[in-house]
């Protein structure tokens, strides 16, 4: 398959960026999209050109590590997929494919199709964990748990951290990212105890980091690539409502 | 000859770790702050250790190359974590577990290490579950548990097809919350390029930033690597694309001992290569084996069909189907341990039954479990990974059977440590897959996720504190003494040596390169000429690289190349080390396999006479031969028997 690429190139955060194209040819149907840079870097280099930079690292959809904004879609067309696990057999041939960055007040461009999403990780340090030393923990039978609410903790804990919410939401919302990781503590006994710090911190910390409101759209929820759902949020706004009046 | 003291504790083996802690030294609080501890690595081991030290008092700063820890390559583990509960009343014990682990380990891991490993993993459940990780429960509200290769009791604990993610999720809940509490600073997209030695020992680390190009150094007491497994110098393997050997490359190079490279682990269930584009080959969890059926044609005209397309597995009669674990191996049949299943799959595809269009595949049949169970039980148990089959390869596996191959996968070798985790260099401790010490020749499913955090928080926290109580005299060390100095000029003499070639090549043709020729002849079945043959090929490769390498880009910048090039430089010496030491081991024993030596059914043939030691090999300058020193293991309380499965 033979391919026209868009692709956003910007030498570093504060440089300007521009649309480059690029041809490639020959491209297997069953080659990943990431393959499918890969092998268009190796062009590049042969040329004497630099490759587009763009993060990555399990490839197996896990890690969160990889983004990309493809036609206009976090991830590309492919429902629950991430970049990764997308693959060229979902394409076109002769199709024109426009590559992107994140796009979100609070994820800066480092370079090309690269972002800085540390946002995320200081909205967990504000609170997204549960407080224990090691060592400190009793056995772990002591506290039944029912199946369902194990099964929707899970569900909320699948979230990879991949920032695709908040890269499609119109608001720059971080909202559907904090509702998981605030409903699989709100739905376990073991987070309920430091329940209502946890919510006031990690929203007071996602708004100081420049995110933007939830105005109810569901972009999120339709191109999170783990499917986690809108429902969190409502459950985020209850914590937070609850945790504020008491 | 270097000195390899393992310092096991005294007593009996159930009694040497209360022993050791009875009798270690202690940091008393107030000295905790004046102490300096890095972590390399924010996987399962350095994350869990950083914050656990942390959470001591001691200052610590953590380094990862992804832009946040919580990416580390630990959070691809799919299976499970074993502990010796007995929540299933199935007979298991914390001896039961240890001698599973160290008979599938092949009897080439240290007896006093593997127990303890055993010991602890009650407490990682514990503690898991009190950081509130979602593991799979019962009806009744308790833990759930299910059975992997190897062993014939229920033990591995899991969260759906995601338990090395939730693990990981919160061990980095736990360093968040000491990042904020000020115990630990986080360094990220920041990669370890060099450790520092003073007086002989490790006293910090020359790193690079991986945004600005800027190196820096960093101080410290005692240097932690938690930096996993090289398993990416076969370029294809269901590693991340970032883990890499060079910490652990450069710590060997100043005089850290490797232990046991040879030792690779290669699981039986992946899914296969299909073209030279190709990055990284997954893998389906081992779990799959426990209804999945594995199978190719008894018949080769079958196979070459197969392979040309003309026909599929379903034209293929049941009688015409060779279901060759069950018929080799019929007490533990697809269950048997992945070194075995490995060499079996692999042993049909040389004989020409493979069965998709490179001929290097075999089936993975759900059929009769969806007859017995029904489409919607197996959708159930495996639903995430046939979802991603069906993602990569565009067939569905509940209508064909799946086709798998065996890839690189683990690394049981790494840096020598002895019981404190300390290596051959005071002051630089190995955590995790980093170190060679608990799994022996073969790693049994579900026994990394359990080691990575038993060293981390429960091992090093105490152990460390040994080596940190003398120190608390030495004060922090300014980076500006000579050893710093020299370290960040050899540092840049490197970069600038690699910018500079400015040959032909990419990295990424000579790491494809160095993949084939390791494995093709270091692979799963390794012979003396082609090992030797394979350490002519890497040397005159790592000749080309040095002459032929291009890397684009600028060091001064956001620079993948730059990255690779780095890692690659050192997978090219360390490959040639994983050569060297499958030839000198004249026997075979879990994933190493010598054609040479096996039974006349085609099983491993160990030498326990011979060969029952740690290979430990320690760098003696660049183009030398590396000095080869031997730890004896020493088995006072098991019996040393004939791996079988049968
Ligand atoms: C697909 C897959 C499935 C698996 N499933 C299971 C399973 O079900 N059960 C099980 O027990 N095991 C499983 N394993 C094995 C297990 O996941 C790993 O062995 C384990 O997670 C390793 O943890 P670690 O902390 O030692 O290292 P890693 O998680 O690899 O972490 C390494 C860390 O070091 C950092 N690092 C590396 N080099 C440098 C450097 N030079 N500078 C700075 N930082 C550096 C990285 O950024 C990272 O933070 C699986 C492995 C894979 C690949
Ligand atoms: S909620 Fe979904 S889209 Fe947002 S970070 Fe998590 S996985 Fe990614
Ligand atoms: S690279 Fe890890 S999720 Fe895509």
């Amino acid at each position: 398959m033979d391919f026209t690429l868009k692709i956003w190139r910007q030498a570093n955060a504060k440089a300007k960026g521009k649309f480059v194209t690029y041809e490639v040819k020959n491209i297997s149907s069953d080659c990943s999209f990431l393959e499918m840079l890969d092998i268009l870097n190796e062009q590049l280099i042969d040329k004497i050109e630099k490759p587009v930079c763009f993060d990555h690292d399990c490839r197996e959809g896990i890690c969160g590590m990889c983004s990309l904004y493809i036609n206009g879609q976090p991830h590309g067309p492919d429902a629950q997929t991430t970049t990764c696990q997308l693959h060229m057999r979902k394409f076109k041939d002769g199709d024109t494919i426009v590559i992107e960055p994140w796009r979100s007040k609070a994820f800066p461009i480092i370079k090309d199709l690269v972002v800085d999403r540390s946002a995320f990780d200081k909205i967990i340090q504000a609170g997204g964990y549960i407080s224990l030393n090691a060592g400190s923990a009793q056995d772990a039978n002591a506290i039944p748990i029912r199946k369902e609410l194990a099964d929707k903790a899970m569900d909320a804990a699948a979230c990879i951290g991949c920032g695709a919410c908040v890269a499609t939401c119109k608001n720059g919302s971080a909202m559907l990212f904090v509702a998981a990781k605030v409903s699989q503590f709100a739905l376990l006994p073991q987070g309920k105890v430091e329940a209502k710090e946890r919510v006031k911190a990690m929203v007071a910390k996602m708004d100081e980091l420049g995110f933007g409101n939830c105005s109810n759209t569901g972009a999120c929820e339709a191109e999170c690539p783990k499917g986690i759902s809108i429902s969190n949020i409502a459950r985020l706004n209850r914590e937070y409502f609850c945790a504020k009046m008491s | 000859m270097t000195v390899l003291n393992s310092k096991i504790p005294q007593g009996p083996l159930q009694e040497k770790w209360k022993n050791f802690k009875a009798s270690q030294k202690l940091v008393n609080p107030s000295n905790k702050r004046k102490l300096d501890v890095i972590v390399v690595g924010t996987g399962l081991a350095g994350a869990s250790a950083a914050s656990s030290l942390g959470e001591m008092g001691f200052n610590v700063k953590v380094f990862c190359y992804q832009d946040s820890p919580r990416r580390a390559h630990s959070i691809a583990a799919q299976g499970g974590i074993n502990a010796a509960k007995n929540y299933q009343n199935d007979g298991d014990s914390i001896y039961r577990l240890y001698y599973d682990t160290i008979k599938g380990g092949d009897y080439r891991a240290r007896e006093a290490n593997v127990y303890r490993l055993a010991e602890v993993s009650n407490n990682i459940i514990d503690q898991c579950v009190a950081q509130g990780v979602p593991f799979a429960r019962e009806y009744g509200g308790y833990l759930d548990n299910r059975s992997f290769g190897g062993a014939q009791v229920s033990r591995t604990f899991y969260a759906r097809g995601q338990t090395g993610q939730q693990l990981l999720l919160g061990a980095y809940g736990s360093l968040s919350r000491q990042i904020k509490q000020g115990t630990v600073t986080l360094y990220s997209r920041c990669t370890m390029m060099d450790l520092v030695i003073i007086d002989g020992k490790a006293r910090g680390i020359i790193t690079r930033d991986l945004v600005t190009g800027e190196i820096q150094r960093h101080f410290a007491h005692a240097v932690v690597l938690a930096t996993g497994g090289y398993g990416n110098v076969y370029y294809l393997s269901t590693n991340a694309m970032g883990s890499n050997s060079s910490a652990a490359w450069q710590a060997y190079k100043k005089g850290a001992c490797f232990g046991n490279p040879a030792y690779v682990q290669i699981h039986p269930t992946c899914i296969p290569v299909h073209g030279d584009y190709q990055s990284k080959l997954t893998l389906m969890s081992e779990s799959l084996r426990n209804d999945g059926r594995i199978w190719v044609p008894k018949k080769k005209e079958d196979s070459e069909k197969l392979q040309k397309g003309l026909i599929k597995a379903s034209d293929i009669a049941e009688e015409d189907r060779d279901y060759y674990l069950e018929r080799r191996y019929p007490a533990f049949g697809n269950l048997v341990p992945r070194d075995v299943a490995s060499r079996a799959a692999k042993e049909r595809c040389d004989a020409g039954f493979g069965v998709n269009g490179t001929g290097l595949a075999v089936f993975l049949d759900f059929k009769e479990a969806i007859g017995r169970l029904g489409q919607h039980k197996i959708e159930e148990r495996y639903g995430n990974l046939f979802q991603m089959y069906e993602k990569i390869v565009d067939t569905n596996p509940y209508k064909q059977p799946m086709m798998i191959y065996p890839a690189i996968h683990y690394t049981m070798g790494g840096i020598w440590v002895d019981y404190e985790l300390m290596t051959t260099i005071p002051g630089l401790f190995a955590i995790g897959e980093a170190n060679f010490s608990d799994h022996g020749a073969n790693r049994l499913g579900a026994s990394a996720l359990m080691q990575g955090l038993a060293d981390g928080y429960f091992v090093l926290p105490y152990t460390i504190q040994n080596y940190l109580a003398d120190e608390i005299r030495t004060p922090r060390l300014s980076t500006d003494m000579p050893e710093f100095v020299e370290a960040e000029k050899n540092v840049n003499d490197r970069i600038n040596h690699l910018m500079g070639i400015n040959g032909k090549h990419s990295v990424d043709h000579f790491h494809k390169e160095l993949g084939k020729i390791m494995w093709e002849h270091v692979g799963m079945g390794r012979t003396e000429e082609g090992l030797k043959k394979g350490i002519e090929l890497i040397k005159e490769l790592r000749g080309e690289f040095w002459k032929d390498l291009r890397v684009a880009g600028d060091r001064n910048e956001f620079n993948p190349e730059l990255e690779k090039a780095d890692r690659v430089a050192d997978f090219l010496e360390l490959g040639e080390l994983i050569a060297k030491d499958a030839l000198q081991r004249k026997e075979s024993c879990g994933g190493h396999f010598r054609e040479e030596y096996q039974t006349p059914e085609g099983e491993a043939l160990r030498d326990d006479k011979d060969y029952m030691y740690v290979s430990a090999w320690a760098f003696k300058g660049q183009d030398q031969e590396p000095e080869l020193n031997k730890e004896p293991l020493v088995y006072e309380s098991t019996e040393v028997k004939v791996r079988n499965y049968k």
